[in-house]
């Protein structure tokens, strides 16, 4: 019934099974390549938003923005520390935290929708580091400093400028790193 | 005896320190009373992802953060807030990642070039092959 159609000679016949194959390779690298879960901020470089957040404990002050600029530490920088009590890998690295406040970091502190009793409990148990403590109820802050999950640490210049995001718990060997991220603030 | 007593306990169990104890957020789970908005606001937070739960929308996801994300969502629509804003606002924060809606950006160009370079090029081929047979 069909008129036979011209063949296509040479390597244009294998042409189409090389471009298949090729999408084949392509597919497979991208399923077996380990994908990051980690989400980072797009942040970094960025002035702190503007913000206002209640006292989490009754022993510590609450936490603005303002914070970051003012006070004894004026120009130093400084960390931002977000966790919950809530959250086990916060108490994994409380013993770093202490570590880098014994070194002579300000910490300062936001607990992610937590109770006030839950994180004085929670500082009871595992030693308080933080010269400061927010209260971000609502996530608020967290969404406005491209935050997405606990314990994360922000690296904040003398100015306000977010400088370096830790994403997950500062481990013990993570210390230097911290301590040289924020010696790089300093410039 | 013992076994139904073992199950009724067994609903009893607290789970240990998994999640947060505090209420959602004021409009995790609450409409909006305008229909209108909550429309608009339902379409937005089904293109936005949830950064807990990687592979769900906001509007999906019964995480505490993605409530948080869609009470916020919710408000700034109430407030008159544009959407496209919002997604924008979410997007400088944590990159494209965080919208389900792609864009055209100098990396992305191809993706929405490539199907359309396709479709010339069948037609011009499939042309081709039927004005040929017309003349032979």
């Amino acid at each position: 019934m069909n008129a036979p159609s011209p063949r296509p000679r040479g390597w244009t016949l294998w042409l189409p099974l090389a471009l298949f194959g090729g999408f084949v390779v392509l597919v497979l690298f991208g399923l077996f390549r380990p994908a990051g879960r980690e989400v980072a901020s797009a942040m970094i470089g960025k002035p702190l938003p503007a913000f206002e957040l209640r006292a989490a404990v009754p022993d510590r002050p609450g936490l603005s923005s303002r914070d970051f600029r003012a006070g004894t530490g004026a120009g130093k920088p400084r960390l931002l520390n977000i966790f919950a009590s809530w959250c086990i890998p916060c108490a994994v690295e409380a013993p770093q935290l202490e570590q880098l406040r014994a070194a002579g970091v300000e910490i300062n502190g936001i607990a992610i929708r937590d109770r006030q009793e839950d994180v004085a409990a929670f500082l009871a148990r595992n030693g308080n580091p933080f010269a400061r403590i927010g209260a971000d109820d609502l996530s608020a802050v967290q969404l406005g400093i491209g935050s997405s999950g606990v314990p994360e640490t922000f690296v904040i210049d003398g100015k306000g400028v977010i400088r370096y995001q830790h994403i997950g718990e500062i481990r013990p060997d993570q210390v230097p790193l911290i301590l040289e991220k924020l010696k790089e603030a300093k410039r | 005896m013992k076994r139904y007593l073992l199950l009724v306990l067994a609903f009893w169990a607290a789970p240990l320190a998994a999640q947060d104890s505090l209420p959602p957020a004021p409009y995790a789970y609450r409409q909006l009373d305008d229909p209108k908005l909550e429309a608009q606001a339902q379409e937005l937070m089904e293109t936005l992802r949830c950064l807990k739960c990687q592979s769900q929308s906001i509007a999906d996801s019964d995480a505490p953060m993605a409530g948080d994300m869609r009470s916020q969502v919710r408000q700034r629509i109430a407030a008159g807030e544009d959407p496209e804003k919002i997604r924008a606002w979410l997007v400088e924060r944590y990159g494209d990642y965080v919208s389900y809606s792609p864009r055209v950006t100098a990396l992305t160009w191809p993706l929405f070039a490539v199907p359309l370079l396709l479709l010339v090029l069948a037609v011009l081929l499939l042309g081709r092959r039927l004005g040929g047979k017309g003349r032979s």
